[in-house]
């Protein structure tokens, strides 16, 4: 990277020392490196936390196997969870909104710099925290122990009786300091976007993409802080003696629950709005049309953003609700797929009639629009109570929220990865290699997780360290396993594409995919002050007005 | 990679963004923001107050032991009015006065933390309640103590502004600064509302 770094700054001659350039990264307050670091940081824990899955599938692999213990799988299953949630999903979406946001809206910088790499620094600092559990679990009295209290943490287990150690307090501490960088970060976003856009930059002429981050930061501020507080309500249980979740004192095991879900669905949404943002800008562009129904898209990602706050306890069917809370329940989740829908109807009328072309980035976001809606429509299936009565914890859960999680989240990723990687490093991935990685990893996803569904269907529990023989879960699991190697291969290229581009990569320039937003208006690597003068918009495709004076898109808006 | 290339900055043709382009400050709305996250820690803080109200398995029981602190409430709320006036007169250049009236905020706020310290005293020393004793004093130490943070972390924000006033540091070109941190602590006074009438009107 020193090259590149030294290209920011002009022409100076000397190359800085690995010290200067390490200090200069670690001090930096310049969004586009923090946005790298937090990118950097999260692909770090995706391979951590793609081994434990690893980890998991080869134990899983045949019945009565005895790859690890029942309780190194149990801390295998819940460092899995936790880290992809809070060390890789929010840190590599948090990173790209870093970096693009403020090019996209023609600004400098985010509103405040410095709380962003404070932001950044605490999410660091927490992941780091939650893997020294593995040295330091047990405090003084042995090492190896991860927490293994699942990612939800549900009450009782948390408790100093069932919890011994310090592994949960490690879980707790993590999940909390992390909460906090997210906050800030959300705050810091929304600053960014309400306060910092360019001129002529109105809330109608955003980009997609600042409209759905902004959507997102607000969810983050309501929604990651009721964890927050469930978190300190833990400590306190822990080391004050307090009674929060304490049942043997009256306390409630199903607060607990709700807390940790009013947190919990919401965050689903924080993670894939900012994929819908990948999206509202990578269709179009591959598509060459204008994104269809732009201000209906802005009205379904504020409406999911507020009927997702009030569908939590569909997490909490099988706990025993009364039958108005089910009924409530039920209708909010499948009202929550009306808004994902018309995104998807816009999606696909943007791709309609538009003269499509099959780069890497659109193959991921293709495969995107099959999957998320695959993974939504078993969603609207377990929202149905007594369906969720009879699959609830069994791998049909498993396989249908990796299904948002992988076939929605991850594919998004990778698309915004190959779109925006030259932008940032200037150098083209390799299409050949992109293309591998593409068919392997879907053929890996559905391979994993399709057949997961069946597994459910069929009852084998989540959760589960090994099972009977020849109870018709053998010849799935097998398979499954396959594919999770298969996705391990196809992560594999994807690595492979990135190191390998950033040297042999073909130059990208500023503009390779012909687009629209400012972020192509500026050379690739951007400069670090972004743009010499801050530009002027007139619509909501800069670029295309610059492209063509003729006819320009301000004419129309 | 190469020299920076020139810069291309897409001016379009039609330009009719306004003259006067202005956006919000952006300290004011990273305050709101920071306010919206942090009411949603205290709504669930006091949903759990809520849920947990006669729930207590043993005493003693809110309706025992507590008193309505009154004055220290009054205390407290009139501390917004005072910072209030204390911006104004910054904004209008009136050191001395501000100076003033800051000092009177931190009093006033500091004698707020003074009756909240003596209630703690007199719940602990005299009614044996503490935060492990019960549901009501897991719930309700929780609640009022994470208020009484929040005063604390505001007075001293307030203790810093007032010695970089007495330096001769905060003038006019500092109001807005000062205006958001004003608004934190009106946040902490009508968050205190809410705990009060939960605490001390509901909960009994």
């Amino acid at each position: 990277m020193a090259s590149d770094v030294m290209a920011m700054h002009g022409a100076q001659t000397d190359r800085p020392t690995w010290v200067e350039t390490l200090h200069a990264w670690v001090t930096t307050v310049d969004h586009k490196r923090i946005g790298l670091l937090y990118i950097l940081y999260a692909l770090l824990f995706l391979v951590i936390a793609g081994i434990e899955a690893l980890v998991m599938r080869i134990q899983l692999l045949s019945a009565h196997n005895d790859f690890v213990s029942p309780q190194v799988f149990n801390q295998m299953f819940t460092m899995h969870g936790t880290t992809m949630i809070f060390f890789v999903a929010m840190p590599i979406l948090f990173g790209f909104g870093n970096y693009l946001v403020p090019l996209m809206i023609g600004a400098r910088d985010m509103a405040f710099p410095r709380l962003n790499a404070f932001s950044f620094w605490l999410s660091a600092v927490s992941g780091f925290v939650l893997y020294f559990s593995f040295l330091g679990g047990s405090g003084l009295y042995g090492a190896g122990t991860a927490p293994d209290v699942g990612w939800w943490a549900y009450a009782p287990l948390t408790a100093r009786a069932f919890s011994p150690g310090s592994s949960s307090d490690y879980w707790t501490i993590a999940v909390l300091v992390s909460g906090f960088g997210s906050v800030a970060a959300a705050v810091n976003l929304i600053a960014t976007i309400v306060c910092m856009r360019c001129p002529g930059m109105t809330l109608g002429r955003m980009p997609l993409l600042a409209w759905l981050y902004l959507t997102m930061s607000l969810m983050v501020l309501i929604g990651l802080t009721p964890l927050s507080a469930a978190q300190l309500m833990l400590l306190a249980d822990r080391y004050l003696g307090a009674h929060f979740f304490d049942t043997q004192a009256g306390g409630s095991a199903t607060l607990w629950m709700h807390f940790f879900w009013i947190f919990g669905h919401p965050e689903v949404y924080i993670l894939i709005i900012p994929c819908f943002a990948f999206m509202s800008e990578i269709i179009p562009v591959f598509s060459r049309k204008p994104i269809f129904g732009y201000p209906v898209m802005v009205a379904a990602t504020v409406c999911i953003a507020f009927v997702s706050m009030s569908v939590w306890a569909h997490h909490m069917f099988t706990v025993g609700m009364n039958s108005y809370a089910n009924t409530f329940f039920m209708i909010t989740t499948m009202a929550v797929g009306v808004p994902t829908g018309i995104k998807i109807f816009n999606w696909l009328g943007t791709m309609w009639g538009g003269r499509i072309q099959f780069k890497t980035p659109m193959l991921f976001a293709i495969a995107f629009l099959f999957q998320f809606l695959i993974a939504g429509l078993t969603g609207i299936m377990m929202a149905a109570a007594p369906f969720d009565w009879q699959l609830s914890l069994s791998y049909f859960v498993v396989a249908h929220f990796h299904y948002v999680i992988v076939g929605g989240i991850l594919f998004a990723l990778f698309a915004a990865f190959y779109y925006w990687y030259p932008k940032v490093t200037g150098r083209m991935l390799s299409e050949r290699l992109g293309q591998l990685h593409f068919w392997l990893f879907v053929l890996g996803f559905h391979i994993t997780f399709d057949p997961m569904h069946f597994a459910g269907l069929l009852g084998m529990p989540r959760r589960i360290y090994t099972y009977e023989p020849g109870r018709g879960w053998d010849a799935i699991n097998l398979i499954v396993s396959i594919g999770a190697v298969i996705q391990a291969v196809a992560i594999l290229v994807f690595v492979v594409n990135l190191i390998l581009s950033y040297w042999k990569g073909a130059r990208a320039g500023k503009d390779p995919w012909d687009a629209w937003t400012l972020e192509w208006s500026v050379s690739s690597p951007p400069p670090a002050y972004n743009f010499a003068s801050i530009p002027t918009v007139a619509s909501r495709r800069p670029l295309w007005d610059v492209k063509h004076p003729d006819d320009p898109d301000s004419r129309y808006e | 990679m190469t020299a920076a290339p020139a810069l291309s900055v897409p001016v379009t043709p039609a330009d009719n963004a306004s003259p006067a382009w202005s956006l919000p400050d952006r300290g004011k709305v990273g305050m709101m923001c920071f306010i919206i996250a942090e009411s949603a820690i205290f709504t669930i803080v006091v949903v759990a107050y809520l849920f947990y109200l006669g729930k207590s398995l043993s005493g003693p029981t809110p309706r025992d032991v507590l008193e309505t602190p009154i004055f220290y409430t009054i205390c407290l709320l009139s501390s917004s009015v005072t910072i209030h006036l204390a911006v104004t007169r910054l904004k209008r250049d009136a050191s001395l006065s501000f100076l003033a009236l800051w000092l009177l905020t931190i009093v006033l706020g500091g004698l707020f933390m003074y009756g909240t310290a003596q209630e703690w005293r007199r719940l602990i020393y005299e009614h044996g309640l503490t935060i492990s004793t019960n549901l009501f004093g897991t719930t309700y130490y929780s609640l009022v103590g994470l208020h009484a943070f929040h005063v604390t972390v505001g007075l001293v924000m307030l203790a810093v502004v007032l010695l970089l006033g007495l330096t001769g540091r905060v003038r006019v070109a500092q109001s807005a600064r000062v205006d958001v941190l004003s608004m934190y602590w009106h946040f902490v006074d009508v968050v205190w509302v809410v705990v009060f009438t939960v605490v001390y009107v509901i909960g009994r």
